[in-house]
């Protein structure tokens, strides 16, 4: 079967800087803690959505990086909300606020756990935030992985738009723990632009070094 | 009253994570949920927990939370009515 | 690349029994496993009723037969024991036979251990052995040790999606072998219970005092669980010769897009979820003879998919129950555990009872089955698992 699938947009978030479709978009490397470093960045594109204060970190990072990603390809209105696949993949999973819950449950003299650290202690949760946010209600799934897994990804991604189960598909890695952060999310249509859907390319968005500009 | 109208408005901005809100923002009579503030479910959990936290007091049926979370004043005065 | 999928293994454990024999016998008995916590010290243990296996970690670690000094955590003992006995009954001697593979399932990973050794870990000056515990906290550890313990290496995943996990571990089981990616899979997942479970639940308000009763009127909540189901798919020709359980003939998963942690009062994920499945199996929602309901008790789901299936099927609803009420809700586990007795259901022609129902909800139109029902052939079964985050995932399992 022909592969017409193609990559048309990606947003990567690493070390206090922001690129969109391989371009460095923000950045703010003064910030004191990665935490500040994205409330910075909510701020500066006026994200408008009182809920992320709400998040833990790792979702406070997987909105900033959607949000950019359907604001570069406006996806949602393309494509029906079941037609829109998302597949994530981390490799701390929701550990960071996983450790917040235990703390809160450990001090015996101070015992008061909070239903809104606990809601956050699974990592697909971050999917349901990009789902809420933006009407997704197509298939989605979360993988934990040593390190991300292009080919079994793009493999992934390839049979989902090959077989009818999604007309587009939001895949990447978002990880947020101690204070380290990485996220990379890219668009996969099928559509004459874009550049092709290939573990090389999807290797070079990581990189920021694909080139999103047509000649 | 008002002294424990204003605390409690501080309180509910940090349990609730509420960035950016400052307590002149919030009008003790506004609804909590719903319009006005538009909290959900697990807020209203949140609160349940302040009121455990800071003032002692416990609601164990979150059905009955929805009369008392009303306003701010509304918790306000169920606060001074049952305070220990 | 449409190629039958079969189930030919299957292994559990749980409140209601060591192994599928048990679990048969418990659920054909009405013998629920929803009882007091005794094995783990919290101060919630008298307010909630759960659904434990009733061996300590040790008990499990001779089981499986390893050294009684294992750094091993409950979620790894548990899911070791439910595959190997699916791969026992698919007949699976050498996995270098045909390409294997493993995808397992957890919410809780090692964390029972993790709490427990918490202060200790923090504590720098403290040193001993249980600083090998460490390794085993993530949620792929266990899928790892499994692995490793089954002698499967062609591939081996881990998915996490709180309750909906090992209902997706089915499905991408399937997906692997119809892309030739293996030849066969052991899918399904594991989880134990916890501190950090018992109390986050406590926090949401949604744990039952006594036993939950589910899709009943007065429903409070849901009652914890902990537990592994797994069960074995192959490829036509892996299973050539082989005693077929069932067909694994439709699956789908979408997402609610409401709520965190509730789900929508129309129950659009479920609703998406089992259209696709649907689809996929080429049936006609009369088809279906039995729904394993996702049914946790709570006031939310129950009435989202209830709801869900009424948009589905109208008012024509097949035989439907929860197991919950027998097992507990065993979190990333119930996926894979109610795939095995999805299994039962259409090999002994059985429904099980939804426990503790008396009153049906004001706005469903259906009632749950109260009694075991032996008499209808059972051909097509419908399995239900919606997870936090809006993870909506439905089975479908046929005759073969």
């Amino acid at each position: 079967m022909e592969n017409t699938t193609k990559i048309t947009a990606a947003c990567v978030i690493e070390n206090g800087k922001v690129y969109v479709n391989s371009k460095l978009d923000f950045t703010a490397e003064g910030s004191a803690s990665s935490l500040d470093f994205l409330k910075a960045a909510y701020t500066h594109y006026q994200l408008n959505y009182p809920k992320f204060y709400k998040m833990d970190s790792l979702c406070k990072l997987a909105m900033v990086a959607s949000e950019l990603l359907m604001r570069t390809n406006r996806i949602n209105e393309k494509y029906a909300s079941e037609d829109i696949a998302l597949i994530i993949a981390n490799g701390a999973s929701s550990l960071e606020i996983d450790t917040e819950h235990q703390v809160s449950i450990a001090d015996e003299a101070n015992f008061f756990p909070s239903p809104a650290v606990f809601v956050y202690t699974l990592p697909n949760i971050l999917i349901g935030e990009i789902a809420i946010r933006n009407k997704i209600k197509g298939e989605n799934t979360f993988f934990i992985f040593d390190t991300f897994d292009e080919d079994f990804i793009h493999s992934y991604t390839d049979s989902l738009m090959n077989n009818d189960k999604a007309k587009c598909v939001i895949a990447g890695w978002v990880d947020f723990y101690e204070d380290k952060y990485r996220a990379f999310l890219y668009t996969v249509e099928r559509t004459n632009e874009g550049e092709a859907h290939t573990t090389t390319n999807i290797n070079k968005l990581i990189d920021n070094k694909l080139n999103f500009e047509r000649n | 009253m008002e002294a424990l109208i204003e605390q409690l408005k501080q309180e509910i901005i940090e349990q609730l994570n509420l960035d950016g809100l400052k307590t002149e923002d919030i009008n003790p009579d506004t609804p909590l949920f719903g319009e006005g503030l538009g909290l959900d479910s697990i807020d209203a959990l949140e609160l349940i927990v302040l009121l455990d936290k800071n003032y002692g007091l416990k609601i164990l049926n979150p059905a009955d939370g929805k009369k008392i979370f009303q306003s701010v004043r509304s918790m306000a005065e169920f606060i001074s009515e049952n305070k220990k | 690349m449409s190629q039958k999928i079969y189930v030919t293994g299957i292994g559990i454990i749980s409140a209601i029994g060591d192994n599928v024999e048990q679990t048969l016998d418990s659920l054909t008995r009405g013998k629920t496993g929803i009882g007091e916590l005794e094995l783990i010290d919290t101060i919630h243990k008298t307010r909630i009723k759960v659904g434990e296996v009733k061996h300590t970690n040790e008990e499990l670690i001779k089981r499986v037969g390893l050294p009684a000094d294992t750094k091993i955590t409950r979620t790894s003992l548990l899911g070791m024991i439910a595959a190997k006995e699916a791969m026992v009954w698919a007949g699976i001697k050498d996995t270098n036979d045909f390409r294997t593979g493993i995808v397992s399932a957890t919410s809780v990973g090692g964390m029972a251990i993790t709490e427990n050794n918490f202060n200790d870990y923090l504590n720098v000056e403290k040193t001993g052995d249980f600083l090998d515990y460490i390794l085993t906290h993530d949620c792929g550890d266990s899928t790892e040790v499994m692995a490793k313990y089954l002698h499967i290496k062609d591939y081996v995943s881990t998915i996490s999606t709180a309750c909906s996990s090992s209902a997706n571990s089915i499905m991408l089981g399937a997906r692997l072998i119809k892309n030739n990616m293996v030849d066969r899979v052991v899918v399904g997942g594991s989880d134990s219970l916890s501190k950090f479970t018992i109390n986050g639940f406590m926090t949401l308000m949604i744990l039952d005092k006594e036993q939950c009763k589910p899709f009943d009127k007065d429903r409070k909540g849901l009652n914890l669980g902990e537990g592994a189901g797994f069960i074995v798919l192959e490829s036509e020709r892996a299973a050539a010769g082989k005693e077929i359980l069932c067909e694994l003939t439709g699956y789908g998963n979408s997402n609610d897009a409401y709520h965190q942690t509730a789900s929508s009062p129309t129950g659009d994920g479920a609703f998406l979820a089992i259209e696709k499945a649907l689809r996929l199996s080429g049936l006609k929602p009369k088809d279906i003879d039995y729904i394993n309901a996702h049914g946790t008790g709570t006031e939310v789901n129950d009435l989202s998919e209830g709801t869900a299936i009424h948009r589905i099927f109208g008012d024509a609803v097949p035989m439907i129950s929860s197991t919950k009420a027998f097992t507990g809700h065993t979190l990333g586990a119930c996926g894979g555990i109610e795939a095995v007795l999805s299994v039962l259901a259409i090999k002994y022609n059985l429904v099980f009872p939804s426990l503790n129902f008396t009153n049906q909800m004001n706005e469903l139109k259906f009632r749950p089955s109260t009694v075991l029902e032996t008499e209808h052939p059972i051909n097509h079964v419908l399995s239900n698992s919606f997870g936090f985050g809006g993870n909506s995932s439905a089975l479908i399992f046929s005759r073969h």
